[in-house]
Parts: C-alpha cells; structure tokens; sequence
C-alpha cells in the first residue's frame, strides 16, 4: 500500500523559486579569450591573475566533460552560457543601507540571517549574488582577530600574496575538465584566512544564489587555516525556477597546516527541475582540501537535496602525520533528480584516519550514486579508513547505486567497508500511524532518523533547517 | 464502547476472520485465547486499520462511529490504541522525539494544546516509574536494539501517554519473564478504570492470572466459539483447546490457517 503512498510523496513545489527583478550587468553569452579578459578587466585583476585564467582556459579547450559518472543529461552547449553578471549597482557597500533594498528582500525571503539576525546567531555571511559578492557581515569584529573573511575579488585586491600562493594549490587547473572551467571564468566567491592559534569566534557562512537567467555561477572558495587554526564555514544554496538549465561549477580549496581545523557544511537546495525534469541546475562542484599539517583535520558535512543533476566528491588529501578527514553526507533525490556524489580519501602521511558516512536517499525516480576513493599510498603506515555507505528507497521506480573503490599500498593500514540498503517498510509507518502520526510526518520521522548520523555533524541551526528540508522535500499529496 | 458484529476479514483470496461478533463496554477487561493460526492477531490488525488486510463483511463501531471508515492515525487518534506483538525498530528516532509527537498529535486531536519539553519529561518520568523503565531509554532510537522486556514495557509506556478508550494488547506477555510480567501488569492495572476498555490477546493463561479479565473468549477458525469469565481460562490451560474445537468448525481452510 505504500509504495503507492511514498511515491506521492516524491513531488513537492520548490518554495524558493522567485525571481528578483533587479537590472544587471553582464558580459555577452559564449566563451572565448575576450570573455575572460573581460571578466577579468570588471573586476580590476592584476595581470598574474589573467595570465593564470588563460592558462586554464586553454588547458580546458583539450579537455572534454566527463563521461563516467552515472547521471544522464544532453550535451551542454558552453556558448550558450552567461560568464559573468552582477547586480547593476555599485557591487562593494560599506553599510547595509547601501545594499539594494531589493536584494535585501531575497535575502530575507531566503531566511538568511543577516543584520541582527546575524548577530544573534553569530554568523558572518558572505552572500554572493549571481556572480558578485555583495557584502560581507561581520568584517571588523573578525578583522580584530587577524580572521580574513571577503569576497574573493576584495582577496585578490588586498590580499594578492595569500591568493597567489593558495590558489589552485588544492585543485589544479589541470584537475577535471569543470575545475579547469572554473579556473578560467570564476567570477567571485569567498576567501577565508585564520591566522596561527586562532579559533575563529563564530560561523562564518557563505549564501549563494544564481538569479539571472542563462547564468552560469562559477564560485570559487579557498579557506585557509593557518597552524593550530579552528574555522567552522557554512555554505547554503539556492536559485530560482526556470526553464532551462542552469550550470554550477564551483571550486572549494581547503588548506589546513599543523594542528589547524576546518570544518565545511553545504545545505544545498538548488532548484531540481520539475517533474518532467525540465530545468533545473547542474551541479558540477569540486571540492577538496589538504591537510598539510600533522595533526590537521578537515571534516565536510553535506546535505544535498536540490539540483537536476548533481556531480560532487569533497575530497581530502592527507599528507601531514595523524592528520583526519572526514565525509559526511545525505544526498536526496526524488523527481528526475539525479546525484553521483561521494568522497576521496588519499592517506599519504603515517597514522592518518578517515571516516566517510554516506547516506543516500532515492524517491520517485530519483537515481542516487555514491563513489568514494579510499587510496593509502605506500608511505601512509596504519593509515585507517572506516566507510558506512547506507541507502534508502522510497518506492519501486528509484534507483541507489555504490561504487566504492579501494587501494591500498600499505599493508599496515587498516580499511573498513559497510554499505547497507533499506526500504521504508510498511511495519515502521503502520506502527508510526497507529500512534497517531500522520504519513507524512512519520516518512519525515524516519528519513530524518536514517540520516541522523550526518545531520548531527552540522552546526545546531544549520542542522534544524537540514531536517526540516528534508522534510520539505519529501513532503508532498500523502496520505 | 467497541461493537463488532460479523466481521470478516481475508488477506487475498484467503479469509481469515469469518464472523465475529463481539461487545465491549465501557471499563470492561475482555481476553481472546485461541491456538496459533486462529486469527487473534488478524482481528487486533483488522480493528487498527492495517490496509495488508481487507474487510469482507461487517461492521465495527467504536464510540459511536463508524470505525472501518477511519484511517490508521484517526482509529489512534480517535483513542483506540494497538501494543504490538512484535513492535518494529525505528533505527535513528529517539523515544522521546517519537513518544511527544505522537502524544502531541493526539492531543491535537482533542483540542488540547501541545505538551512543552519540560511538561512531556515529567509525565514520561512519572509513567516511567510505575514501569520500572530507566530515563536513558528516551534517549535511544525506538526498539532499536530493545530486550523483549524493554520493547514491551515501551508499548505500555505508550498506553500510559496516549491514554486510549481502548487498548488491544497483542500477546503482551510473550517473551515476558515473570518479573517483567508482574511489572507490566502493574502498569496495565494502574491504567484500568470506569471508561477504559482492554483486549487482550493471549495464548496463556498465565497473564490473567496478573490482569484479571472480565470476560474470556475462545477464537477457533476465525469464529469466536466461546465465551465465558476467567474460569473459561482455567479451564482452557487444563484441557488445552481441543475439547472445544467442534469437527465441524474445523474447516479445510482454519486447519490450513493453523498449520
């Protein structure tokens, strides 16, 4: 009886689909040397800057898109794309009573906490619109500290030694055919430096959004954690409901030294197409941070529940002694959602330990992947990994996929898989409905405790808007 | 309180239940005893709405309405209230994030405003006493990893929170070790009253020996063969269910059920 039921539950309307009518300045549509020297020129880059676009763009043209990921989708025609736009206005304030009151308005209808709001959580946003970040809270109070917290542009301008030294040492250029996208048009994002011994005093939090149509949204994030360092950095996403798809290919570069932490959460709701799957964003995104450092330790926390399609492995590369890295991530697809997304874990110093909790949900016709790289090089003695990949179906029409790849050159290390799959079963919903929680509620109960693992790796407030997405997600015709 | 008259239930093409007729009044303790295969558990199943089987005939009413056309929560919600046999483990949610949404969507229901954290913690603490159940289990997922006592003890738990009209028992004292019995017993006594109601399912006398029913029935092939007060149950624990099983209830199709 169910099956029926849970598939009902698959659809459910995208309540952050708005458009904000607000002029915008941008570059024509298509991809050539111009246009890259044109974004570069808007926004004021020093000329190592170009020189390295170049370079990527060019290294790009050799490259062809992935093939081996398991998501479907026609070929995207990269003439058709918008490179850079941004809110016509003056893009850099220095008091809120600057900002476009207009973007204002997104951003509370977002529930971004920003202003008091943001005080009273405690968290420093940077919110980048389309393809500008248009303020950053918090800056001052931070700046006491030595906490470097801007927009990614406002980096290169006054901070041009850190980003040169920092950038694309994570993710090369030559990485995957959309880091190298990424490296020759990315247009604004988040830049973050801790200095030594700092404990960064609050969130700090990034909030993307893609409003214009035809808009490709490359961000490009590189956080720094200086030796014995603590950064927790939250990421939120969202974009309106269009037609057509939307392109997002962003970079997120994580460098922890000795004893340094960074801690990454992303709540991701980009818009998921409709039924038919028509529209929706591509989610193309490389992730990945270094410990550099012993002792260091990078920890990634998602939630996916948006996007068409989405392509995704935060990754971590531990190369200092007893450094850890750790994945933990729910990925939800219903409709034609489709999500191919899992981690790397490279162990290449002595004693390094990983951990990777995968929770994978399909509804409707949703087709879930998880693909992980353990990889324990030679040198990396009693490195230790443990994975927990866990996959939920809701009905008969989805699909949940494990591809879990394992290499290792050590025999002192230590490797440990589990993967389990579980359907809702119609036991757990009668005992829920017998108590007198409706349907609805009772999938949300259970989705809620299969992810429960995951959900509590976020940050309190982060975590109660996770669950109650999840809930949205799947809330729908039940009952 | 609750009144069955007829009631046929089959899963697919195979009826399990085939005619009951069956009254119980406000406060009233009933106890169904019968051999495996009989259809006890079907009929709790049947009168909690469970949609694995269909109603072939019949009718049920329960305080005044029209049970059969009540969905699942709304039977819960309208106070008539299933202690499984068998309850499912819910890996992830907590007994006290399941246990106040549920007592909240109850009292909903009622019109009554929901428990705040603190007032829902108090009224667990208090029932829990009288379960002898430790606070900590709030904190585990539901059944998840539960002894048979707990999970028992935690359906009963839940009688004391929701506080229906009508509580089916479904073999509650399965898996029981006496002390765990006396102790559950105690609980259900403690929830006895004048307007309360209970149905108990059971194979053994042993548990009315703790929870003294007013009246007892014999299910045999889907048909209450039997009815009488607590002696019926002696009786039944001394000579065992054969003497009542005529030849000619014995159907082809409750001997199968039985197998």
């Amino acid at each position: 009886m169910s099956t029926k039921l849970i598939e009902e539950t698959a659809q459910q309307e995208y309540r952050w689909g708005f458009v904000t009518e607000i002029e915008s300045d941008a570059v024509p549509a298509g991809l050539n040397e111009q246009t890259i020297a044109l974004i570069s020129s808007k926004k004021q880059e020093p000329p190592w800057l170009l020189e390295w676009r170049l370079r990527a763009y060019r290294h790009w043209l050799t490259l062809r898109a992935p093939q081996w990921p398991n998501v479907r989708y026609p070929a995207i025609d990269f003439q058709s794309i918008v490179y850079y736009s941004a809110p016509r206005q003056q893009p850099r304030y220095s008091s809120w009573d600057e900002v476009d009151p207009k973007l204002l308005e997104t951003y509370e209808k977002l529930g971004v906490p920003l202003e008091e709001r943001a005080m009273l959580a405690g968290v420093a946003v940077d919110a980048v619109f389309d393809s500008v970040s248009v303020t950053t809270t918090f800056k001052d109070e931070l700046a006491k500290q030595g906490i470097l917290f801007s927009s990614f542009s406002e980096a290169v301008r006054e901070h041009p030694e850190l980003v040169q030294r920092y950038l694309g040492s994570v993710v090369p250029h030559t990485d995957n055919f959309y880091a190298a996208l990424n490296s020759a048009v990315f247009s604004d994002g988040s830049f973050v430096y801790i200095p030594p011994g700092v404990r960064c005093p609050m969130e700090l939090s990034t909030y993307f959004r893609i409003n214009a149509a035809r808009t490709g949204q490359f961000e490009r994030t590189l956080i720094v954690a200086d030796r014995g360092s603590h950064v927790s950095y939250l990421e939120g996403c969202t974009a309106p409901q269009r037609d057509e798809h939307q392109l997002h290919a962003a970079v997120v570069e994580l460098v922890a030294l000795d004893d340094a932490e960074i801690k990454y959460s992303t709540v991701q709701n980009w818009y998921p197409g409709d039924e038919q799957g028509r529209g929706g964003v591509y989610n193309f995104v490389t992730k990945r941070g270094a410990c550099r450092g012993v002792r260091s330790k990078i920890s990634w926390t998602q939630v996916e529940t948006g996007s068409a399609i989405t392509w995704k492995y935060p990754s971590v590369l531990l190369l200092g002694d007893h450094s850890v890295g750790e994945f933990y991530s729910v990925a939800l697809t219903k409709g034609r959602q489709q999500a191919d997304t899992g981690t790397k874990m490279l162990h290449v110093g002595r004693h390094t330990r990983s951990t990777i909790i995968s929770k994978g949900i399909s509804a409707g016709e949703g087709q879930n992947s998880y693909r992980g790289l353990v990889r324990v090089q030679r040198g990396a003695a009693h490195a230790r990994n443990f994975s927990q990949c866990d996959s939920l179906l809701l009905g008969d029409r989805c699909g949940a996929h494990t591809f879990p790849y394992l290499e290792c050159k050590n025999p002192t290390a230590q490797i440990e898989h589990e993967a389990t799959t579980s359907k809702i079963g119609d036991d757990q919903l009668f005992y829920l409905r017998q108590r007198g929680i409706d349907q609805e509620n009772a999938i949300s109960m259970l989705v809620n405790g299969f992810c429960k693992d995951v959900l509590r790796e976020l940050p309190m407030e982060f975590a109660v808007e996770a669950q109650k997405l999840l809930g949205i997600s799947l809330e729908g015709s039940v009952g | 309180m609750l009144e069955i008259s007829g009631l046929q239930a089959a899963i697919g093409e195979q009826p399990i239940l085939r005619g009951i007729d069956l009254k119980i009044g406000p406060g009233e303790v009933h106890a169904i005893m019968g051999p495996n295969g009989s259809g006890k558990t079907t009929l709790a199943q049947v009168l909690a709405g469970r949609e694995d089987y269909d109603v072939t005939g019949g009718s049920v009413t329960f305080a005044g309405r029209d049970l059969l056309a009540l969905n699942v929560e709304q039977r819960a919600r309208e106070g008539l209230f299933l202690a499984f046999q068998y309850p499912v483990a819910l890996p992830g949610v907590t007994s006290s994030y399941f246990l106040r949404t549920a007592v909240n969507a109850v009292r909903a229901h009622r019109g009554q405003d929901e428990l705040s954290g603190k007032a829902f913690l108090e009224l667990c603490r208090q029932r829990m006493e009288l379960l002898q159940m430790k606070p900590e289990l709030l904190q585990r997922a539901v059944n998840d990893g539960f002894s048979g006592g707990e999970k028992k003890r935690h359906e009963i738990l839940q009688l004391a929170l929701l506080e229906p009209r009508l509580a089916l028992l479904d073999e509650t004292d399965s898996g029981l070790d006496i002390d765990a019995l006396q102790t559950v017993a105690r609980g259900v006594n403690a929830l006895r009253d004048a307007q309360r109601s209970f149905l108990m399912i059971t194979h053994y006398q042993r548990l009315l020996d703790y929870i003294v029913p007013d009246y007892v029935h014999v299910l045999v092939g889907g048909r209450i063969v039997k009815s009488g007060d607590k002696e019926l149950a002696l009786h039944l624990e001394e000579h065992g269910y054969g003497w009542i099983v005529a030849p000619e209830t014995a159907t082809p199709a409750a001997a199968a059920a039985r197998a």
